[in-house]
């Protein structure tokens, strides 16, 4: 019999089956659901007319409801649907619900939190539900929310479902899956300190195309993934959609069992692995030291570049933050970049947790608790002249026309984003380039496209900086 | 369900990714309100950029302003259609603003999902590309059982896939009656 992968592994164990092969049809027991404020409402309107007005989840425990897109708006829609959110978790008594405050700031603007360190909030539901705890290897995650696969780094199986899904979900603990094929990609040597993962994945996306994946598993293999951190890892499994995929994995290895023997609010886990005689579609390898900075133009993922063929390139506007790229990792890639220097052009972040927020002003340039006369990370990014909003989604999604630094006219931006889509940042006119924040940094500084080995001088240390 | 959709035909090209379908800034509709469900069909192919909109022509718009309804039963897109967020805001606004099945070369794979789980649309897979051969503003007829699709204003006949292991889910008009026809539901 042929062996499996570690995706095939977790659909037969949820399934109650040894064996799975790819193409058959099953149905699963599904570990965590979760929704946010954009799909949240559908999902649970489906869920009363379906199991009946006074229907029960299917297990509290399970169930995590994340508000994190519109959340930076005076929009009223917006805030009945949290709202409603609000409503279901108290009429099931669910006990992981993030609620943002929408207290009035400075501008008047209902911000989600004042103090990141004092807030029920917490931001973006990629980054939040690993930090909360929610994310387990071997496990099946669904989420209302197609950066579910996100959580793929920590070696389970994540995928996004549409509202009727999740409220199928919702009621029996089920879903039907097909298994999906698995396309090894395996990275060999050590990441040099120009590169993040998101170089990775854009090399990967321009290789096989935004459909080249569609239905499958991308499985991110090889020392070159293990020298990443957990959460560079994440940009990589975060991005497996935008090449079509069902769901992206990392193999586990101690740097996942650290963060999630920290965080894990359940204490078992499986671990699996890839059998030796495991199937692939796809195979392609790389040695990380022949990469180069890259960029995806306006208006695929696919569409790639090098950042030095594209200088000369000028950008408006710089943007770090989401689920891709606004992660603590992400803010001291860009700091130690623009740390004592100033950005030629407007450059908003959004920190994609209340944590990472919290980290910003707690730690410095190499991930270490800040001493009394040492800039933070915030410091550092404010001092170059940095906007710093509230943690979101923001402007990644474009959203209502009062969103942080959301593109209004025919700008060109620079973003740590993961698409850009005509219109996804707000403005139809608007050209953006995907990039890491290395390259996004350096950008910023020029104000135009930059590659960032000429600021890169020596390795970046991140320390245990969004581990512990 | 319906296997015969005879009507005129929206034509879009490939990477039809959901914003494009329904932009952000109108998913703060809730979808399960009846009054603010029908904003999605006026708002379907909102994000569409114009040049793209109705091919080979473009600048025809899906559903004219200040509408809720579409002229066109049939949405003909080229390869990785629906690709991007999850949202499924997108087959129904597509659905909400009248249109009852989507024929493309392949589906990105949420939306060919929410498609036939949500019993939204039926999504067709055509064997060859259509995107050329066909006009906004043609009349088809879709037969799902016979897997055929007939332009009678060009007066050709294509074939389309069979929709394979989902037909079930299709027929019974989404995965909640599916689930509750294979007894793995109590009936509502
Ligand atoms: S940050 Fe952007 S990509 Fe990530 S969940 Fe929010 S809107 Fe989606």
């Amino acid at each position: 019999m042929a062996g499996m992968t570690i995706t095939e592994k977790i659909m037969a164990k949820h399934s109650g089956r040894k064996h799975v092969q790819p193409g058959e049809n099953i149905w699963v027991d599904v570990d965590i659901l979760m929704t946010h404020d954009v799909c949240g409402p559908g999902t649970i309107g489906i869920f009363h007319e379906k199991f009946g007005r006074n229907a029960k989840v299917w297990d509290k425990e399970r169930v995590v409801i994340i508000p994190d897109h519109y959340i930076f708006t005076a929009d009223q829609k917006c805030h009945r649907n949290v709202q409603i959110l609000r409503d279901f978790v108290r009429e099931q008594g669910l006990p992981y619900y993030y609620d943002p405050e929408f207290v009035k700031n400075e501008l008047g603007m209902p911000n989600p939190y004042l103090d990141p360190n004092k807030t029920t909030y917490k931001g973006v539901c990629h980054k939040a539900l690993p930090e909360e705890g929610h994310v387990r290897p071997g496990e099946i995650l669904l989420g209302t929310d197609s950066h579910t696969c996100t959580a793929g780094a920590f070696g389970q199986f994540a995928t996004g479902v549409g509202n009727t899904d999740a409220a199928f979900t919702l009621g029996t603990g089920k879903t039907w899956l097909k298994v999906p094929p698995t396309m090894k990609f395996e990275f060999h040597g050590e990441i040099p300190p120009y590169l993040t993962a998101k170089d990775l994945i854009l090399l990967v996306i321009g290789e096989i195309g935004v459909a080249g994946a569609t239905y499958k598993t991308m499985y991110f293999a090889g020392q070159g993934i293990r020298s990443l951190t957990l959460e560079d890892r994440m940009t990589l499994t975060n991005m497996a959609i935008e090449a079509g995929g069902k769901n992206g994995v990392c193999d586990v290895d101690e740097k996942t069992l650290q963060y999630v023997r920290h965080r894990s609010r359940i204490k078992n886990w499986e671990v699996f692995t890839d059998d030796a005689n495991a199937q692939y579609c796809y195979e392609k390898q790389w040695d990380l030291s022949t990469i180069e900075p890259l960029v995806a133009k306006p208006h695929s993922p696919d569409n790639r570049d090098t950042a030095r063929n594209c200088r000369d390139i000028k950008v408006d506007q710089a943007y770090i933050g989401s689920c891709t790229g606004g992660k603590i990792t992400d803010m001291i890639f860009a700091a130690s970049i623009l740390k004592g220097r100033e950005v030629k052009v407007p450059t908003y972040v959004v920190p994609g947790s209340t944590e990472v927020h919290s980290d910003m002003k707690r730690l410095n340039l190499v991930g270490a608790e800040k001493g009394p006369n040492e800039k933070s990370i915030e410091d550092i990014l404010l001092d170059a002249g940095c906007k710093v909003g509230p943690s979101g989604c923001s402007a990644c999604l474009g959203g209502p026309p009062d969103t942080f630094g959301r593109l209004g006219g025919t700008e060109v931006c620079i973003s740590t984003t993961n698409r850009n889509f005509p219109g996804r940042m707000g403005s139809m006119q608007a050209a953006v380039y995907l990039a890491s924040p290395l390259t996004v940094a350096a950008s910023a500084l020029t104000g135009h496209i930059t590659d960032p080995r000429e600021y890169v001088v020596k390795p970046i240390q991140t320390g245990m900086a969004g581990v512990l | 369900m319906q296997t015969i959709i005879r009507g005129k035909v929206f034509v879009l090209g490939d990477n039809i990714d959901t914003d494009q379908i329904i932009p952000a800034k109108f998913l703060s509709y809730n979808p399960s309100d009846p009054e603010e469900r029908k904003y999605f069909g006026m708002y379907a192919m909102d994000g569409v950029p114009a040049g793209q909109s109705g091919l080979p022509g473009g600048n025809t718009r899906f559903v004219r302003p200040n509408e809720f309804k579409s002229d066109y039963a049939i949405v003909l897109g080229g390869k990785n259609f629906g690709c991007g967020s999850s949202r499924e805001h997108a087959p129904l606004a597509i659905a909400e603003a009248g249109a009852r099945v989507v024929l493309a070369e392949f589906y990105a794979r949420i939306f060919f999902r929410n498609c036939v789980n949500g019993g939204y649309l039926v999504p067709c897979e055509t064997v060859e590309r259509l995107v050329e051969k066909t006009q906004t503003g043609d009349e088809l007829i879709v037969d799902i059982d016979n897997c055929l699709v007939t332009n009678v204003t060009r007066n050709t006949t294509h074939q389309l896939k069979p929709l394979g292991d989902v037909k079930p889910i299709i027929e019974a008009g989404g995965v909640f009656q599916y689930a509750r026809e294979a007894g793995m539901l109590k009936p509502a």
